[in-house]
Formats: structure tokens, sequence, C-alpha cells
């Protein structure tokens, strides 16, 4: 056999007959984890500096705060941005360690609906602070 | 080429805890995937933060109470090295994604500097945090 070509050199013979080659989605998600990486600097830098401003108000001083346009954006932003980088984090450490198809699916799934539900959940609460004053 | 004995070629491994030699770049790596789950759990504890201070002062005095108890402050410290740590280690693989910093030196180097980045800046954080009376 001819020296096989460095792409060809994790092929499965029954791979390389159907021919089909990657899935072309890993770009994506590499990308998704780098720029969401990138944003997060600058991000949970603010949140470390929310954190200390919002631990030292009460609870009218605290929705006050968050009713102030940039915070209640950069609140929101930090969670979704946060939770989509670290949706793909985990996804990556299940999918390394997690061999049986059936339990990797599960686990990829839930992860998937504890980032939403905890995302949507978050930023509704926010926004409701931020446009009711918390009652 | 190299084949298996079932015609199938090796597959790259991702590396597992038990077969390693303990080195600071695999302890920066595996430190990194802890760190991981530790924000998890620190972005649903944000969104559960909004949540009680959409539902009212009761809710926000029970939750920063629980915050701001002995356990709940060392937590939070935690998740204090967790982001800083995030932070530089995001900046360490971007300079690698450049193709940059790949010298077993240099790696070991930005290891160290990376762990301690984190422990000094979440002292710093915190001695402000004292300072504020955010504590």
């Amino acid at each position: 056999m001819a020296g096989p070509s460095s792409s060809g050199r994790y092929r499965t013979p029954m791979s390389r007959a159907r021919g089909m080659g990657a899935s072309h989605h890993g770009v994506g998600h590499f990308i998704t984890e780098r720029v969401s990486g990138i944003a997060l600097v600058p991000l949970a830098l603010w949140g470390l500096f929310a954190g200390l401003r919002l631990a030292a108000l009460d609870f009218d001083g605290a929705a006050f705060w968050v009713s102030i346009p940039h915070n209640t954006v950069l609140l929101c932003l930090l969670i979704v941005v946060a939770l989509i980088h670290l949706k793909g984090q985990v996804q990556v450490v299940i999918e390394d360690y997690i061999p049986d198809f059936t339990t990797k699916t599960v686990l990829v799934l839930a992860n998937l609906f504890v980032c939403v539900l905890g995302g949507a959940l978050g930023v509704v609460a926010i926004l409701k602070v931020a446009f009711t004053g918390a009652f | 080429m190299t084949e298996t004995s079932g015609g199938l070629p090796d597959r790259p491994l991702s590396p597992h805890l038990q077969v390693w030699r303990w080195h600071i770049t695999m302890a920066c790596s595996i430190l990194h995937r802890a760190t991981v789950f530790a924000l998890y759990v620190g972005v649903l504890l944000l969104a559960g933060w909004a949540v009680a201070l959409a539902s009212g002062p009761d809710a926000y005095a029970c939750y920063t109470g629980m915050l701001g108890s002995f356990l709940g402050k060392l937590v939070l410290f935690g998740l204090t090295v967790a982001v800083l740590y995030n932070i530089a280690y995001t900046i360490r693989q971007t300079v690698w994604d450049a193709g940059k910093g790949f010298t077993p030196k240099i790696a070991d180097m930005s290891g160290a500097c990376a762990i301690a980045f984190a422990v000094v800046g979440a002292i710093v954080v915190w001695v402000i945090a004292a300072q504020t009376g955010a504590l």
C-alpha cells in the first residue's frame, strides 16, 4: 500500500468506502468556544466588579443597580455568553470520557437543557427587576 | 500506517488522570476542566441570585444570607479563583491558537503564571471587598 496521506490516517476502511469525510461542523464549535472565551475576558472581569458592588448593597440598592441599563445588559450578556461557553466546555468533557452512546447522549442533552433553563430564568429575572423595579 | 488487529487504525485518546505523569501543563489542563465545572455551578448561582432578587426582599435576604455564610463565602472565594484562572487560561489558549508559546519552558511558565494570577488576583479582590464593606 502506498503511504497514506495524513488526512486518511484516522479513517476506518468503512468511512473511506463511504467517502463522507468529517461532519464539517467542528470548526463552528471551535470558533464558538474561542469567541465566547475572548468575550468573557472583559465580561467576567466586569462580573467581579459587579459582585463587589452588589455585595455592599441591600435589596433596594441591588434592585436599583440592576435597573441601570448598562448593568442590565451586561448582566444578561454575562449569563448568556458564560452559559454558551460553559455548555460547550462541559459537552467536550462528556464526549471525551463517556464512551457509551446512550449515556453520552442523555448527558449532552441534560447539559443543554440545564444551560437553557438556567439562562432563561436568569435573564427573565434580571429583565423583570429592570422593568418593574422588583415591585 | 498503524493498523491494529481489527483492521482499524489507532485513534488519538484523551488524556486520563490515571496514566499521565504529573507535570505543570497537565495540572493546568485538569485544573481548567475542574474550574469549568465550578463556574458552571457559579453561573447557575448567579441566575439563582437574579431569581431571588426578582422574588422580593424576603427571598433576597434569604439568598444573600446563604451566600454570606462562612460556607457561602468559601464557595464565592473559590469561584473568584476559578474566574481569574479561566481568564488567564483563555488568554493562554488564544496565544496557542496563534501558534505561539508551545515550547516546554514557555508553556510551563505561562501555566505557573495563570495559577499565580488566579490566587493573587482572588486575594486582591477579597481585600478590596473587605475595604468596601462588601464582606
